[in-house]
């Protein structure tokens, strides 16, 4: 089972080296293949679980609460103005 | 000064109370303990030493007013993915390296109303991806018992501290054995509580669906004294259910007469070391011996849940670790190490277009079928028993550049995970020096039953009194 580093580094966000895409390739191949397993197991008509103890619907009332204030809530990052996050541009040319 | 060494919980709490030391002085002793041996088993990441003593003060204070609630005063550590308030949390992650939370989450809040020291914040895998210690960015951590050797993880830090004598308690986190295989490797207790029992409110999230917010003690009974801090519904984590809190040390003495104690077969197979094999087989032997019944069950998935286990899990890491984008707070995403960046390319492969079938949705079915297992078998047995790892301890450096050797180190316990049930890993005794843990498992919300199993059992084989030479 091969794996498409540059491709899923791109979907992911992230940013790999040359060097570390061989490694990453390797290693990863090898977990999938392990992994691939699992398809001789018969799931015809099984459903899938994604919450264990059965819990559905969870309500509260809606209503504020204290928050954190805006000095504390950009007091962490790097790059703030006019009270506000920086972020890159989304659109080119903008 | 006085000898802490064989304190635990419950023994600080009578002499506490009886005014044989002050909270100040247990906090200072733990605090002179981290410094002496941090250098070298690295399981802090940062000490915060003057909160510290400031918390003691004011226990101390409500001790002098006559206050005695069961962990007032008690000094422990967090691992470093709960976050607290103006205390740096770092997830052991360079992203994290400075980051500094605005809120308590909910079990620090309620630790802390319930009067604890915080001694400081304990190493970790970064992100909790790891079964060694030794993905932190700070350095891994190493075993009390021999420092050639890893103390387990993700949750490195915390039972190595409680077996050091660094805390006398330390929460950890168990997404897939996280908080068991380290504290069967350190000879402490350790618990992962039912998905949902402990609420996951500002614990930095790996994999929402199996994330269980648990801690290591010395004995059972100081764990069960902890949990009753720490569990209980809360809006703020929606997968917190309804479920009434029981007294967990009412049944700590009911001893295990007329129990049937399931022995999982396909947890005894080729590939578990055989010495720790002969020490779960002792174990169970004494539980016969005491009137337990023993009952062969059959888990007939359990081969396929450590695949199950690295398709959602990974999935889900992926998700959650999308958010770290250096916008509103922690670094870029080029400054995650080779672990995080495996899983997060994994997670994204098994959700992506043409992929998700075969790997997340098959994963998801298998995850139906565990579940069944594990329901049947409750159907014949109170608890099952297994080893908590197949193999003793490994030396560091061992499997690091080998993902697959060391995701295969969960196989005993992503089980719990993935089913949603409780998991206590209590010691059994030592081979070569080196400490192994028995893992008892129970049904949805019965940590009760499981703290009875574990506490018969350790009451006769008092293991957590050998403490390691350092």
């Amino acid at each position: 089972m091969k794996i498409n580093i540059p491709h899923i580094a791109k979907l992911a966000n992230l940013e790999i080296t040359r060097d570390q895409e061989e490694v990453f390739e390797k290693q990863l191949s090898e977990v999938l293949t392990h992994i691939e397993k699992l398809h001789e197991v018969d799931t015809t008509g099984v459903h899938e679980t994604s919450q264990v103890t059965g819990l559905e619907n969870i309500e509260r009332e809606d209503k504020t609460t204290d928050s954190f204030t805006q000095e504390e809530a950009l007091s962490q990052t790097k790059n703030a103005t006019n009270g506000s996050f920086v972020v890159k541009g989304i659109f080119e040319n903008e | 000064m006085n000898n802490f060494t064989n304190l635990t919980i419950k023994t600080a709490r009578e002499k506490l109370d009886k005014k044989e030391f002050s909270s100040v002085e247990l906090t200072k002793y733990y605090l002179e303990q981290i410094k002496k041996h941090n250098d070298r088993l690295n399981a802090f990441i940062t000490i915060t030493e003057h909160e510290a003593l400031t918390m003691a003060e004011k226990a101390d204070e409500k001790i002098h007013n006559g206050e005695s609630t069961p962990l007032l005063g008690i000094p422990l550590a967090l691992k470093d993915i709960y976050v607290t308030k103006g205390i740096k949390t770092t997830a052991a992650s360079k992203v994290l390296e400075n980051y500094v939370g605005h809120y308590d989450g909910t079990v620090v809040k309620k630790l802390k109303d319930a009067g604890v020291v915080i001694l400081g914040k304990t190493n970790l895998d970064a992100w909790a991806h790891g079964s060694s210690g030794e993905n932190s960015d700070f350095g891994p951590t190493k075993n009390p018992y021999n420092t050639d050797y890893v103390p387990g993880g993700s949750s490195s830090g915390s039972p190595t501290a409680v077996a050091a004598d660094m805390a006398l308690a330390a929460s950890g986190t168990d997404t897939g054995g996280s908080i068991r295989l380290p504290a069967s490797f350190c000879n402490v207790v350790g618990l992962k509580p039912t998905y949902g029992r402990v609420s996951r409110y500002g614990v930095i999230a790996m994999a929402s669906s199996l994330d269980s917010i648990g801690h290591f003690t010395k004995t059972v009974e100081d764990n069960a004294l902890y949990l009753q801090a720490s569990a209980g519904g809360d809006p703020m984590d929606a997968t917190t259910p309804p479920v009434a809190v029981p007294d967990y040390s009412e049944k700590l003495d009911h001893g295990v007469k007329g129990l049937k104690i399931g022995v999982p077969k396909e947890y005894f197979i080729e590939g578990l070391d055989p010495k720790v094999r002969e020490l779960t087989e002792k174990a169970l032997s004494w539980y016969q011996s005491q009137g337990a019944k023993l009952v062969e069950v059959s888990l007939p998935h359990t081969k396929y849940a450590i695949e199950v286990y690295y398709i959602i899990q990974t999935a889900e890491v992926s998700s959650n670790l999308a958010r770290y984008t250096g916008v509103r707070y922690g670094d870029e995403r080029s400054v995650f190490g080779d672990e995080a960046k495996r899983r997060i390319m994994l997670g994204t492969y098994v959700l992506s277009a043409g992929y998700y079938d075969a790997f997340y949705k098959k994963a998801m079915q298998v995850r139906t079928l565990l579940i069944k297992d594990v329901k049947d078998a409750f159907e014949k047995v109170d608890v099952m028993i297994t080893p908590a790892s197949p193999t003793l301890p490994w030396k560091l450096g061992e499997k690091t550049t080998d993902p697959l050797s060391m995701y295969l180190s969960d196989i005993f316990t992503v089980h719990a995970n993935l089913v949603g049930i409780p998991g206590l890993s209590v010691p059994i005794g030592f081979v070569d020096g080196l400490p192994v843990g028995m893992q008892i498992l129970g049904p949805h919300f019965k940590e009760d039953l499981l703290y009875q199993v574990g506490n018969a059992f350790e009451k006769e084989h008092p293991f957590w009194m050998e403490r390691p030479v350092l």
